[in-house]
């Protein structure tokens, strides 16, 4: 019984949501509480795992015996934590969010879409609590597969084409390069099970590691790094709380997760820095880094810049964890945390100026911010924390990342970080001078208007739904929140790094 | 006519049914054939069908049951003593394979009420399942006889059944595919009983594990090679290794989807385990393999068909031929497995036998509603079906994830198993282009699910019958079961590695 | 000298080649059966020549004589001709119908009739 309470059923939870929703289908306020309860559930749920996990206690539960010798097998440890903690408390406020703005844009299969989500979120709270590297692999691909109906969900050929680039890559990564250093992992190794310290150290020799390590690393797509990048912008075709989703609660949250699981668990910090296997993957993530915000610079269409922002916070996860420093691990831990309440007020303040003004490009937005004061607000914060500046979350993460780049010395990273800092200025801060400083264009009928007739004039909207705006202001207030009160991620952090 | 495996005793009628398991194994469905036939009506002879198959199917799991608990089962036909006589042998290689054809059978048949009904004429049903039946006679014989001419006859009486079966399917493409079958089927199969003869003339016995004891010593190593070449051409004609796959797109394509369900789970599989028989058991002890380096040769072919046949079924309209060739490319997964010939490889190669019927199975029976409702599966009119039967597509969805080997699925246990013999030894291209073939599939199956649920109906269509639907969801299950947890199924496929593997030298 | 001593199996060669070559050759489906039919005579060679052993009698046991010709394998060569009548029996029933359904017996021509068809 004590292990249904546990992360079994944190994977249980979501899926008896997903069969209750599937029920409801017919009576949609019924379907819409079906998904608030469900999300609480497991956020309750998980919150009742806390405990344990600081005092650090790791049981591991085993489910099924898939292979010989390597089971199904959950185990709850800080990194996890920390991630389903992210992912579950996300999930209430992004249903908020998805029930204004579903219902506001008139979405369909709209059914099919919280039956996705609630599938989605079991399967990331497979990856958060995942024993070994069978049950994360099951569940990363679950995750891939619950979220192409998501991404698909409008359905025009635009959409399917999307879908084919994200599964394409998401499914060639993960089939292709992690399957084989899994395998590989099994094979010389023999176990797949989180080791603090990692299972290879002495089973791979230095250059072989690395490029097992490569393996890992580009094997797992949904962490972004370049080249393997092309599946994120792709799927900004999908509605807005979809993208919130795959960018700050599930799907990339899972793909950095996997990558500071592998680095910290299956190869060992001291093993990677021993062997110095890991030294072109700082290299890597730097490169993405900076070409991601080149690349946001010049977007004009407000969901692609956020996602090549997106991109390039991920990589600095990557960057953060490639340093080898405890101080870094700690970064990359928080990180996940910091750039999850950032981004996700971010993509609902795009969300909610789609739907209320129908603009989606940044060169429309001028104004905006006297006609939506608090969505813009919300939309500051978030971006202050995406470049860093107190007080807001993104700060903490930054902090730490920079004292773990002064204890490796390595001076590269930190003129990456820098520079990227300030083009995170260079693409964000306009947007929010424009929203409040500048006058509205004089605009009729811009080439950008989605023409939803002229019921509603561009000129005379407000705010968006108040679902909308509510869950789009506990976030910004979660990043701020996050910065005078990090203790209980602080502690999960200190855990991962080996505190 | 019937053997005795040992003292008689007329009051125990449970034990001397069971001590004669192995006899009543072939002679149950090859009685009711007949019986099919003389009873002349569809309704009675699907009923025979129905009580032969579940009893083939309950004798198979009672001899798997006596196989793991006490060790190989050695049956003599006729009470004569082996070599001289007929020999049925059940070990740990061939039992599962019983069970798979078993399981099958029953449940292809109550499948098949709804969908024979609308697929073939009603004044040929009685004879359809009377060649059900033969079919289901030949192919148990074939697995589980131990002497090598028996598997020549029995192997001829399950192919002459199948061209019938394929002939009977609606389109007329069927007779022309049929008649290809029959022509390349028999070619292989007259190299089968080639190879056997030389066989025979260098050991003088037919009996397989005589011939395994005596092979050795014959030291006539031409012979032996020019026999191992016949059987194994023979029998990669009937297992459809690439390129003597030809025959089995168009007979899959234009069969009748109950046929092809059957067939494509269990035809090729028994060809595979005569392979196997043949290579292992007999040719073991025999130096024939120290300059042929059969297992590579195996290899390549078995790769080329992956990849070729991948690549194929990307390009087919009708659903039933992508699907026929993607099943070219698993056989080539199943004979990856055997040419690397460690137990890793053997292991996955075996258990992909069984993964691979489960999933084709589920794939072909869900095909066979789309015909009953929507008529010949080409993508155009499959367009939509997620909406119009979505129990089907859902099906057809899953049974796809497992050809592409996704986690969760019994594909993945195989795919597993062969990039993991692949890296043991230190083949890193083979591992890869196994990942490779993975992504194939992806394409195609995707392909499926995309016209599944991203375009609309053109025709309106009902849901397929409960009976259809369930016979193929119990597959479907099967599929995510065994994927899930794996321990019978690998259990049983490596013990099998294992025993056909202590039988090289 | 071994040319001729190994005349059984050269015959059963030829037959063997020769069936093949009309089975692969020939486009029209009776004569490929013709040919299959041919083929399958080699194996009946193949099996029973060698059963012939030099200085041996009839396989009856009878006083006096202690070799005997090997009976098998006219056993087994019977099967194998029950088998082979029964493939050609299907194979022409198969042309039969192939005809009612095309009106042609011609692999090209048949070839030509399906080539549209989905």
């Amino acid at each position: 019984m004590t292990a249904w309470l546990g992360p079994a059923g944190a994977i249980a939870v979501p899926m008896l949501g997903a069969l209750l929703i599937v029920l409801l289908g017919r009576w949609p306020n019924a379907r819409e509480a079906a998904t608030l309860l469900t999300a609480a559930a497991l956020f309750a749920l998980v919150i009742g795992l806390l405990p344990e996990v600081l005092a650090g206690n790791q049981e591991q539960i085993v489910l099924l015996a898939t292979l010989p010798g390597i089971a199904l097998a959950l185990k709850v440890e800080p990194l996890g934590m920390l991630f389903a903690l992210v992912a579950s408390g996300l999930w209430i406020v992004n249903s908020i969010y998805s029930i204004g703005y579903m219902r506001a844009n008139l979405e369909s299969h709209q059914t099919r879409f919280y039956v996705c989500f609630a599938i989605a979120l079991a399967a990331t709270m497979g990856v958060a609590f995942a024993g070994n590297l069978l049950t994360l692999f099951l569940f990363y691909e679950l995750l891939t597969l619950s979220t192409y109906p998501l991404v698909t969900h409008h359905g025009t050929p635009e959409a399917r084409r999307a879908g084919r680039v994200y599964l394409g890559i998401l499914l060639g990564t993960s089939i292709g390069l992690l399957l084989l250093a899994i395998v590989w992992t099994w094979a010389v190794s023999g176990t797949l099970d989180f080791e603090r310290g990692g299972i290879l150290s002495g089973k791979v020799d230095g250059a072989l590691a690395g490029v097992l390590l490569a393996l890992y690393v580009f094997g797992i797509g949904k962490a972004a790094l370049m080249p393997v990048h092309r599946w994120l912008p792709a799927a900004m075709v999908a509605p807005t709380p979809v993208s919130a989703l795959l960018h700050a609660v599930a799907v990339v949250k899972a793909g950095v997760f996997c990558v500071v699981k592998v680095i910290v668990y299956v190869f060992g910090t001291e093993f990677l820095l021993h062997t110095g296997s890991a030294n072109w993957l700082p290299f890597v993530a730097g490169i993405t880094i900076v070409l991601a915000s080149i690349i946001a610079l010049r977007a004009d269409n407000l969901k692609r810049r956020l996602a090549y922002s997106t991109i390039g916070q991920l990589s600095y996860v990557v960057l953060a964890a490639a340093l080898l420093a405890p101080a870094s691990i700690m970064a990359a831990a928080l990180h996940i945390a910091a750039h999850a309440v950032s981004k996700i007020t971010l993509f609902f303040a795009a969300g909610a100026i789609y739907t209320a003004a129908h603009k989606t490009h940044v060169s429309q937005l001028d104004g905006i911010g006297r006609r939506m004061p608090v969505t813009m607000t919300a939309f500051a914060i978030g971006a202050l924390s995406m470049i860093g500046v107190p007080p807001t979350a993104g700060f903490v993460s930054k902090w730490y990342l920079l004292s773990g780049v002064m204890a490796t010395q390595q001076f590269a990273a930190a003129a990456v970080i820098a520079l990227s800092t300030v083009l995170n200025a260079a693409y964000f801060l306009p947007i929010v001078y424009r929203a409040f400083f500048l006058a509205p264009k004089p605009t009729g009928h811009g080439e950008h208007d989605l023409g939803h007739g002229h019921a509603k004039d561009a000129h005379e909207h407000g705010e968006a739904p108040w679902p909308m705006v509510l869950a789009l202001s506990i976030t910004a207030a979660l990043t701020l929140l996050l910065f005078f009160r990090p203790g209980v991620l602080l502690q999960l952090a200190r855990a991962v790094a080996g505190g | 006519m019937f053997g005795q495996a040992g003292p008689v005793d007329a009051c125990t009628p449970f034990v001397t049914l069971a001590s004669h398991l192995p006899a009543l194994q072939v002679v149950v469905p090859l009685m009711a054939a007949p019986l099919c036939v003389l009873l002349r009506r569809g309704r009675l002879a699907w009923l025979v069908a129905l009580i032969a198959s579940l009893a083939v199917f309950a004798t198979a799991i009672a001899l798997l049951g006596r196989v793991q608990a006490e060790g190989s089962i050695s049956y003599l036909l006729g009470s004569w003593a082996a070599p001289w006589g007929i020999e049925y042998r059940v070990d740990a290689l061939n039992a599962p394979l019983l069970v798979l054809i078993g399981a099958m059978a029953a449940l292809a048949v109550p499948y098949a009420r709804v969908s024979v009904a609308h697929e073939i004429p009603e004044q040929q049903h009685y004879l359809f399942w009377a060649t059900w039946l033969l079919c289901l006679t030949g192919l148990l014989g074939v697995t589980i006889t131990g002497d090598a001419f028996n598997i020549f006859v029995f192997l001829e009486i399950s192919s002459l059944s199948t061209y019938v079966l394929i002939a009977l399917g609606r389109d007329r493409r069927a007779l022309v595919a049929a008649y290809q079958y029959l022509i390349m089927g028999t070619i292989g199969a007259t190299f089968i009983v080639i190879g056997i003869g030389l066989l025979y003339l260098t050991t003088g016995t037919l009996n397989i594990g005589d011939l395994a004891a005596r092979i050795g010593d014959a030291g006539q190593l031409r012979a032996e090679l020019a026999a191992l070449a016949f059987l194994t051409v023979g029998l990669s004609l009937k297992l459809a290794l690439f390129p003597l796959h030809l025959w089995l797109p168009n007979a899959y394509a234009y069969a009748p989807s109950v046929a092809a369900a059957f067939l494509a789970a269990t035809a090729t599989k028994v060809a595979v385990y005569l392979l196997l028989r043949f290579g292992f058991t007999v040719f073991g002890s025999s130096r024939v393999f120290e300059n042929l380096p059969l297992g590579q040769m195996l290899l390549a072919l078995a790769l080329a068909g992956v990849l070729v046949a991948s690549t194929a079924a990307i390009f087919q309209e009708n659903v039933k031929r992508m699907f026929a060739y993607s099943s070219v490319a698993q056989i080539g997964f199943i004979m990856l497995g055997v040419g690397m010939a460690t137990p890793t490889g053997l292991t996955g190669g075996l258990v992909h036998v069984f993964n691979h019927a489960l999933a084709k199975g589920a794939a072909f029976m869900l095909l066979g509603c789309v015909v009953l409702r929507l008529g010949p599966p080409t993508l155009e009119r499959m367009a939509g079906l997620g909406r119009s039967m979505p129990f089907t597509a859902a099906g057809l969805v899953i049974a796809g994830l497992s050809l592409i080997g996704a986690p969760g699925t019994v594909g993945f246990v195989s795919k597993w198993y062969l990039v993991l013999a692949a890296l043991e030894r230190g083949w890193w291209w083979l591992a890869l282009l196994i990942l490779l073939g993975s992504l194939l599939s992806v394409v195609y199956v995707w392909r499926v699910v995309e016209t599944c649920y991203f375009r609309e109906p053109k025709t309106p269509a009902r849901e397929a019958p409960m009976s259809m639907l369930v016979c193929a969801w119990v597959l479907v299950a099967g599929c995510v079961y065994f994927g899930l947890d794996s321990s019978l199924t690998l259990g049983a496929a490596s013990a099998a590695a294992q025993s056909l593997l202590e039988a090289l030298r | 000298m071994n040319l001729l001593g190994n005349v059984n199996y050269w015959m059963a060669m030829f037959l063997l080649v020769m069936g093949l070559y009309i089975v692969i050759a020939r486009g029209n489906l009776v004569k490929k059966l013709i040919g299959l039919g041919i083929f399958q005579t080699s194996v009946y060679l193949i099996y029973i020549s060698p059963g012939k052993i030099f200085g041996g009698t009839a396989p009856i046991i009878a006083e006096g004589f202690r070799t005997y010709s090997n009976p098998l394998p006219h056993v087994l060569i019977l099967t194998a001709i029950v088998v082979g009548v029964a493939t050609l029996a299907l194979g022409l029933a198969l042309v039969v119908r192939i005809h009612e359904a095309y009106g042609t017996i011609e692999e090209d021509e048949l070839q030509l009739q399906d080539i549209d068809a989905p």
